[in-house]
C-alpha cells in the first residue's frame, strides 16, 4: 500500500525554512524505502519540542511528538520494546544540546540502533530567537542582547568523545548530499548522529555564510578516528575556517540491542507458574 | 497470643539484615507469622544497624518498643537497646562486647578460628547462641540453613552447632506447628503483583528505598521474562518507560520522592499522551534528600497533582505485602485498561520491611482488559473519542496502523491542535475516562474497614500505618477506615465506611495530615490528627498512648 506521506495538517514553518529541506528529504527516503518493498509500518519517528518537532504533524508516518530535549530515552523505550522498528530521531539544537545533552551523550555510549537528526540552526526558533548551545560567542539574541558570554558546543566533537559509531554533518541548501547521509544513517546498525546546518530564516540566517565555506569531505578515511576528531575541529562552529560536510567517522560495532538480553516468551500461565514458584522458594 | 520480639544489632557492614532474615526464617518454620524491619542509616560501613524479628500467631506489620530477645553483635547495640529492655534475654558477642550485663556471649572469633571458617561466617555463630536461648529446635537450624544457604550450609551449621552448644536456654519459644509461610518484602511483592498484571519492561534508577525493586526484578528478569533497564536518569526513566509503553510493552517504573520530582514532566506527558504507565514511588523522609533510610508519609500530595494541567491518574497505597501485590497487579492493569498513569505508593517501612504470606491467600482483583484496535479501527486514529473517553489502542509496527502519540494538545489523529472546540473536547474525552474508572473502582474494595467496624471512634490512615492502626483499634475497641485508593478518590465507599462514626482521628507519618485534609476536600472531617515525622515508623505502643491522649481530650 503505498500512502501518501504528508498529512493534512497546515505546515506552519516561514517561508524559506530550512525544516522544508529535512521534511522533503525525510519525505524521499520514506517513498524509496516503500520503493524497495519496504513497509513503513515499522517506522517510527520521534521530535522534541521546537520548530523542528512539527515536523512530527507533517509526515504521515507512526510518530511520537515529545518534550523538549526528550526524544532520545522515548527512542530508546521504543527500540527496546520492539528492536524491529527503524526510530528516527529528529530534534533542535536547543533540544538536543541543552536540556537533552545527557540523553544525546548516553545514546552515544551505548550505542543505540538509531538515528538522530539534528535540525541545527542555531538559534532558538519557536520562542523566537534566542542563544542555543551552538550559537557563536557575542550572539546578540533576545535573551543576550549585548551578546553572549560563552562558546558554543561543537556537537560533532562532543559526539566522536562519547562514542557515536556513525557522525555526519550536511547542510539543509545541500539536500542531495543530506539525503545520503540519512540514508547511510538508517542503514547503520548504531547510533548514527548528524547534525544538519539548518537556515532559520527569521532569525539566524546564515545562508550566506555558509555557502561560501562549505565543502564535501573528500579522501577523508572516516574509519579513522584521529583524521574524524581533526576534521571535526577543523570549523569549531565560532571561528572562521571552512565548513566540511560529509560522513566524518563510522566505524561497526555491537549496537546496544544486540548485546541487551531479550526477554524470552512467555504465557500468562508460564509467568503466574514462575511467580508461584517464587513464592514458594520463599518459605 | 503468642507475640515474640527479637532485636539483633551491630555496625553497618555486619551483616545485620541477613542475620534477621534466618531469625525470621526460624520462627516461621516453627508455625509463626513474622514482620522484619531494619533500621540503617545511609552508610556502608559504620554506624548502627538493627534489624526487629516479630514474630506472632497472628499476621503482623509493625515493630515494638519493647524486645524479648537482644542480640549483640557489638556494645553499641547493649548500650543503645539493652536499657529499654530490662527483661530482655540478651546473647553477645564476647570479642566486641565488654559489659554483657545479665546476658550469655560466645568469642565469636574462638569459634571461627577453631572450625577454620571464614569471617562471613561469624553471624550464624550468633544465631546458634539466639536459638539455644529461645529453645529452638537444632533441627530447625538445619532446614533454615540447608534451604536458604544450600552452597555454605555445613559450614555455617559447624559455626552455629558450637554456639549452640555453649549456651543455656533461658526462655523457650513455643512451638507453634504450622506450616511455614513465604517471606517477602514489600518491593518483591510489588514485582511479582506487577508481573502477574503483565508486566514486560520495568525500568528504574537507583534511590532508596524503591532500589531494592530493581535489584530483585533484574535478579529474576530471566525467570519471569522481564526486560529491565537502568538508564541514566529518573527523565530518561520515565521517558523510556513512555517509549515501551507506546511500542506495547507493559511497563513500569519506580523511585523514591527526588527522582519522582524529575519524573514529573514525563508523568505529564502520558497523562496528556494517554499512556498507560505503572510507577512505585516509595517515600522515603523528606523534603529534598531527607533521611534517605527512613520512612515518611509526606508526599501524597505530591504524587495526587505531580504534573501540570488536568489529567486522570490512579494512586493505590498499600499497607502490606500482600495488599501490595494484589494493588500492584491491579495498577498495571487498570493503566492499560484506561490509558491512564498510575502509582503505587509506598514508603520505605513498606518496601522494605518483610512478611509472611500465602499465595494461595492472594485474590486478585478482577480487571478486564478493554479491547485493543480492530477492523472498525481503519483508518486508526489513536485519540478516536468514544463514549467511555477510552481509544482502541495500536501499536507502530502494527500494519496500516499510523500511530500519532503527541504531547501537545490535539485531534483525533494525534495531530497536534489549537482549536478551541477540539481543546475542550479531548479535555472531556480524558475526564470522561476518570468516570469509567470511577465505575470500574466502585466494584472494587478500594477502601478497607477494619477493627471494631461498628465502633463511634474510627483511626483513618493510609498505607504501612494501617498495621499499628489495626493493632491499637483491636485493643482499643475502634473502627479503621484506610482508603487504599486515593486517586481518584473512592467518595462513595469512604462515605459508607464512616456511617455512625462520631469521631474520626487522622493517623499518619508527616506534619501536616494530608490525608485528612484530602478526605476534608471530599466533603468528610478529620476530629483529630495524631502526627509523626521524624523519619520513625509508629510503634503500637507508642500510637496506643497517643490515641489515648486523644480519646480523653
Ligand atoms: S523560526 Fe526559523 S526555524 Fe522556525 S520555522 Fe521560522 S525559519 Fe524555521
Amino acid at each position: 500500500m503505498t500512502r501518501n506521506l504528508i498529512t493534512p495538517a497546515q505546515n506552519t514553518w516561514c517561508p524559506g525554512c530550512g525544516n522544508f529541506s529535512i521534511q522533503h528529504t525525510l519525505k524521499d527516503i520514506l517513498a524509496g524505502m516503500e520503493n524497495e518493498g519496504r513497509s513503513l509500518d515499522n517506522v517510527v519517528l520521534v521530535s522534541g519540542i521546537g520548530c523542528h518537532a512539527k515536523i512530527a504533524d507533517y509526515l504521515n508516518i507512526s510518530t511520537v511528538y515529545t518534550l523538549h530535549g526528550r526524544t532520545i530515552p522515548v527512542a530508546t523505550g521504543l527500540k527496546l520494546a520492539n528492536p524491529e522498528l527503524t526510530v528516527i530521531c529528529c530534534a533542535g539544537d536547543g533540544d538536543a544540546y541543552a536540556e537533552g545533552l545527557d540523553h544525546l551523550i548516553f545514546a552515544a555510549k551505548r550505542n543505540i540502533d538509531l538515528t538522530m537528526i539534528v535540525h541545527n540552526n542555531r538559534v532558538y526558533g519557536l520562542t523566537t530567537g534566542q542563544y542555543t548551545p551552538t550559537s557563536p560567542l557575542g550572539f546578540k539574541g533576545k535573551s543576550t542582547p549585548t551578546g553572549t558570554a560563552e562558546y558554543p558546543f561543537n556537537p560533532l566533537e562532543l559526539m566522536l568523545a562519547g562514542g557515536a559509531t556513525y557522525v555526519a554533518r550536511g547542510y539543509t541548501r545541500k539536500m542531495p548530499q543530506l539525503a545520503a547521509l540519512i540514508r547511510q544513517g538508517i542503514a547503520h546498525k548504531g547510533f548514527a548522529f548528524i547534525d544538519v546546518l539548518q537556515i532559520c530564516a527569521s532569525f539566524f540566517n546564515m545562508t550566506e555564510y555558509y555557502q561560501s565555506r562549505v565543502y564535501d569531505l573528500a579522501g577523508h578515511d572516516p574509519a579513522d578516528f584521529d583524521q574524524a576528531c581533526k576534521k571535526a575541529r577543523e570549523w569549531d562552529y565560532n571561528r572562521d575556517a571552512p565548513i566540511a560536510l560529509g560522513v566524518f567517522y563510522e566505524k561497526g560495532y555491537p549496537a546496544f540491542n544486540d548485546r541487551f538480553p531479550l526477554k524470552k516468551a512467555m504465557t500468562a500461565e508460564e509467568r503466574q507458574q514462575q511467580i508461584h514458584d517464587l513464592f514458594v522458594a520463599a518459605t | 497470643m503468642k507475640d515474640i520480639s527479637v532485636l539483633i544489632g551491630g555496625r553497618a557492614g555486619d551483616g545485620i539484615n541477613s542475620a534477621g532474615a534466618v531469625v525470621a526464617w526460624l520462627f516461621s518454620r516453627l508455625g509463626y507469622y513474622v514482620f522484619v524491619s531494619t533500621d540503617y542509616p545511609s552508610l556502608i560501613r559504620g554506624g548502627h544497624n538493627f534489624t526487629m524479628v516479630r514474630a506472632a500467631d497472628h499476621p503482623v506489620g509493625a515493630y515494638n518498643d519493647r524486645f524479648d530477645y537482644l542480640v549483640a553483635l557489638n556494645q553499641e547495640t547493649l548500650d543503645l537497646h539493652a536499657p529499654h529492655c530490662p527483661d530482655c534475654i540478651i546473647v553477645a558477642n564476647a570479642d566486641q562486647v565488654k559489659k554483657p550485663g545479665s546476658g550469655q556471649t560466645i568469642s565469636v572469633g574462638e569459634i571461627l578460628k577453631e572450625e577454620s571458617a571464614p569471617p562471613v561466617t561469624g553471624n550464624s555463630a550468633m544465631i546458634g547462641a539466639f536459638a539455644k536461648a529461645a529453645g529452638i529446635p537444632w533441627k530447625t537450624l538445619e532446614e533454615v540453613f540447608t534451604a536458604h544457604m544450600p552452597k555454605a550450609a555445613d559450614e555455617n551449621l559447624r559455626v552455629a552447632r558450637r554456639a549452640y552448644g555453649a549456651v543455656n536456654t533461658v526462655r523457650p519459644v513455643p512451638v507453634l506447628g504450622k506450616a511455614p509461610l513465604s517471606l517477602i518484602t514489600g518491593n518483591e511483592a510489588i514485582g511479582l503483583g506487577l508481573a502477574s498484571g503483565g508486566l514486560d519492561s520495568y525500568i528504574a534508577y537507583p534511590m532508596t528505598p524503591s532500589s531494592t525493586l530493581l535489584h530483585y526484578l533484574a535478579g529474576n528478569a530471566e525467570r519471569l521474562g522481564i526486560t529491565v533497564f537502568h538508564p541514566e536518569s529518573e527523565i530518561a526513566v520515565i521517558l523510556a518507560g513512555i517509549g515501551s509503553a507506546v511500542a506495547g510493552k507493559k511497563t513500569a517504573v519506580g523511585t523514591s520522592g527526588g527522582g519522582f520530582c524529575l519524573m514529573t514532566e514525563g508523568l505529564s506527558f502520558a497523562g496528556m499522551a494517554e499512556v498507560p504507565l505503572a510507577i512505585l514511588v516509595s517515600q522515603r523522609t523528606g523534603p529534598s534528600t531527607g533521611l534517605p533510610t527512613y520512612t515518611g508519609q509526606a508526599d501524597l500530595r505530591f504524587v495526587l497533582h505531580a504534573g501540570q494541567g488536568e489529567f486522570p491518574r490512579i494512586v493505590v497505597a498499600p499497607a502490606d505485602a500482600g495488599e501490595a501485590y494484589v494493588w500492584s497487579d491491579a495498577a498495571l492493569r487498570l493503566a492499560w485498561k484506561y490509558q491512564v498513569p498510575s502509582i503505587v505508593l509506598s514508603d520505605k517501612s513498606l518496601s522494605e520491611s518483610t512478611y509472611s504470606l500465602r499465595y494461595e491467600d492472594l485474590a486478585l482483583l478482577s480487571i478486564g482488559e478493554r479491547g485493543t484496535a480492530g477492523d472498525n479501527d481503519v483508518p486508526y486514529r489513536r485519540y478516536r473519542t468514544t463514549l467511555s473517553g477510552v481509544s482502541p489502542l495500536a501499536f507502530p509496527g502494527t500494519t496500516g496502523a499510523v500511530v500519532k502519540t503527541n504531547s501537545y494538545a490535539h485531534d483525533e489523529d494525534g495531530i497536534t491542535t489549537e482549536d478551541a472546540a477540539l481543546v475542550a473536547e479531548m479535555a472531556d474525552k480524558r475526564r470522561r475516562k476518570e468516570t469509567a474508572l470511577i465505575e470500574e473502582l466502585a466494584h472494587l474494595p478500594c477502601v478497607s474497614t477494619g477493627g471494631k467496624t461498628d465502633a463511634p471512634v474510627a483511626l483513618l490512615c493510609w498505607g504501612s500505618v494501617g498495621n499499628a492502626c489495626s493493632e491499637v483499634a483491636a485493643e482499643l475497641g475502634l473502627r479503621v477506615i484506610r482508603p487504599l485508593v486515593l486517586s481518584p478518590f473512592p467518595d462513595r465507599q469512604f462515605t459508607d465506611a464512616c456511617t455512625g462514626v462520631e469521631r474520626l482521628i487522622a493517623v499518619e507519618e508527616n506534619a501536616t495530615g494530608q490525608l485528612a485534609s484530602l478526605v476534608k476536600e471530599h466533603g468528610g472531617r478529620a476530629d483529630a490528627t495524631v502526627l509523626k515525622y521524624d523519619g520513625r515508623p509508629f510503634t503500637p505502643e507508642e500510637l496506643k498512648l497517643r490515641v489515648q491522649e486523644v480519646l480523653a481530650s
